[in-house]
């Protein structure tokens, strides 16, 4: 009976217990790494934290903050969206070359660039849902099909600022909150984080989520409809992708079809610092939110360090190996 | 007697692979069916065709006479059956409350509720204690621990809580004490005698011969695919069945 007593006090070790309590907060992690950037970014440099800096900081964020809402959804269900970043720019193009060439009115261009965004979205569902064909290929293929799309369609050119509707640009305009200029691109992603978090947290879909990303022949068994939610998902994320493109084009003041790329792995590198795991069934979309911050922060502060660009890259790559490592730590506790 | 469950000739193949060859089940209002068979003898592949985990090949399928097709779990569990499966099917992520109430989670009132579609979080913890307490089940104190931090053993109650809260006409339970200690056994087993109290019919799967003759009514055997045979306690004895689903006896 000692022996056993024992061997159950050894198990609850200082060090499982952390784990545990990351297991059941994941966002602690991330929240513990901004912290201390930020902290020792302010003090290796006072203009770090100048509101004009933390204003620019948010501002760099907002456009991969937002369109990673859209790939935590899908990774929460043990998906991946590889075609984010190309679904947005095909949305921007729709909504800035429909309004500028096509003279169609801001507001329907708007809604035209929203309509993409969902059909994308659609489109990567009903390939996942039914041809079940694993996400990670369906959007490799859809990531070359959006980004041509958008080539056709644009002929490959760019529309400027000047040709731009204000109500276009209009996610670029900033407001002043405690002396710091935030932009309404900002304001914007961060009422999408607090909508998701309730949806996640306190509908059924929410739930119906988690329970497909954790186990999906479990979560069928236990009467979900797992192919509506996946397709459902990746309906909100294609919304939530052309959302993006508007505030994309506030953000740039101009609309590219070459540029944003990078966004289909960025928002990628945003999820998983942010705690949530590849394997899905696991994570908070405040997480993500972090992870973004992250990104900004270390891209910034490296930045007004007077270090290469290269430096910049190099640590985001150490911080999402990181990442995973911890969660796959994390992950061993339960199995 | 008009049985609360019946299949007629189930075929269920996959490619190449027979997993039911024409079987045919019936069972009758507040009795515990039990079925045994030998590995691979298609106990898991019948519960699953009676329940709308898998669709059947072919055959037939009524509930309390009137002919069903079910295309999903949840066709099932709306006409009264609950099921725990073999691989128990909980969501490790989610709590014990959440996973008692998975597919049929329940709204807040008003339009909190309607519109907002905001889950009534507390009321269905609330009701999940309530039904842990009524179903005996001691092993679960806390409803809000998520299901990855329970042992083998809990999460088999949870399984069998869920099936036994929502079950109103038929409760099937694939191996559900294979897990399970003596002690919890005998609680699984005490558990499906008060749902047969409550006027609930069980089909129980189980390899444990003793346990089986102790509380089946009757005995469907399961051999390579096919029904050989239903039997009774007082009918056969154990060394009979064993005998019968071996092939070295026929009925
Ligand atoms: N999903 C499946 N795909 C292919 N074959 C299956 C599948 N499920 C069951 N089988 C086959 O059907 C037969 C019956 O299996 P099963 O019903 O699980 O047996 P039991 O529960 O009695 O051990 C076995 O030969 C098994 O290999
Ligand atoms: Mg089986």
């Amino acid at each position: 009976m000692t022996d056993l007593s024992s061997a159950f006090a050894d198990r609850s070790t200082p060090l499982s217990r952390v784990r545990d309590l990351l297991h059941r907060y994941p966002a602690i992690s991330p929240a513990v790494v901004l912290v201390v950037a930020v902290l020792v970014f302010g003090l290796l440099n006072d203009r770090f934290l100048a509101p004009a800096n933390l204003s620019l900081i948010t501002q760099q964020v907002a456009v991969v903050g937002t369109l990673a809402i859209a790939q935590t959804l899908v990774i929460l269900t043990a998906g991946i969206d590889l075609s984010v970043g190309a679904a947005m720019i095909l949305a921007a193009m729709v909504m800035a070359q429909s309004a500028s060439s096509s003279g169609v009115p801001p507001v329907l261009a708007l809604v035209l660039g929203l309509a993409a965004g969902i059909a994308a979205g659609a489109l990567n569902g009903l390939l996942v849902t039914r041809l079940k064909l694993p996400p990670f290929i369906v959007t490799l293929g859809t990531l070359s099909i959006f980004t041509a799309l958008t080539l056709l369609y644009t002929d490959g050119n760019t529309v400027r600022g000047s040709q731009l509707s204000s109500t276009l640009t209009f996610t670029g305009d900033t407001l002043s909150v405690l002396g710091i200029k935030i932009s309404v691109g900002v304001l914007i992603m961060l009422a999408l984080y607090v909508l998701i978090a309730y949806v996640l947290k306190r509908t059924a879909w929410g739930r119906h989520v988690y329970a497909v990303g954790d186990d999906k022949e479990a979560a069928r068994l236990s009467g979900v409809r797992v192919n509506r939610v996946l397709a459902s998902v990746y309906l909100v994320a294609g919304a939530i992708i052309a959302i993006t493109a508007w505030i994309q084009i506030g953000r740039t003041n101009a609309a590219s079809p070459n540029s944003g790329l990078d966004l289909n792995l960025d928002s990628i590198t945003a999820v998983v610092i942010g705690g949530t795991s590849l394997f899905g069934g696991r994570g908070v979309i405040w997480g993500t939110l972090l992870g973004a911050l992250i990104v900004g922060v270390f891209r910034n502060g490296l930045a007004l360090a007077g270090l290469d660009v290269l430096y910049q890259t190099l640590t985001v790559g150490v911080l999402v190996i990181v990442a995973v490592a911890v969660d796959q730590w994390i992950r061993k506790a339960k199995s | 007697m008009t049985p609360v469950l019946e299949a007629k000739n189930l075929v269920k193949t996959y490619g190449r692979v027979v997993g039911l060859d024409g079987v045919g089940l019936q069972l009758l209002p507040g009795e515990i069916l039990a079925v045994i068979g030998d590995n691979g003898a298609g106990k898991s592949t019948l519960i699953k065709c009676l329940t709308g985990a898998e669709i059947p090949t072919s055959g037939e399928l009524f509930v309390n006479g009137e002919p069903v097709s079910f295309k999903r779990p949840q066709d099932a569990r709306a006409a009264g059956l609950e099921t725990v499966y073999q691989t128990l099917a909980v969501s490790p992520a989610l709590d014990v409350a959440a996973n008692l109430f998975l597919g049929r989670e329940v709204r807040r009132k008003g339009v909190l509720g309607s519109v907002f579609r905001s889950l009534d979080v507390k009321g269905m913890r609330e009701r999940a204690r309530a039904e842990l307490t009524e179903l005996g089940i001691s092993t679960l104190q806390d409803v809000t621990v998520p299901v990855e931090n329970l042992s083998g053993g809990q999460r088999q109650a949870v399984a069998v809580a869920r099936a036994a809260a929502f079950g109103s006409k038929v409760v099937v339970l694939d191996e559900p004490t294979a897990a399970l200690g003596v002690r919890e056994s005998n609680q699984v087993l005490q558990l499906i005698r008060t749902l047969r109290d409550r006027g609930v019919a069980v089909i129980l799967i189980s390899h444990n011969m003793p346990q089986v003759f102790e509380v089946a009514d009757r005995i469907h055997i399961q051999r390579l695919g096919k029904c050989a045979g239903t039997i009774t306690p007082q009918s056969h004895s154990m060394t009979d069945a064993v005998a019968i689903m071996t092939g070295a006896q026929t009925l």
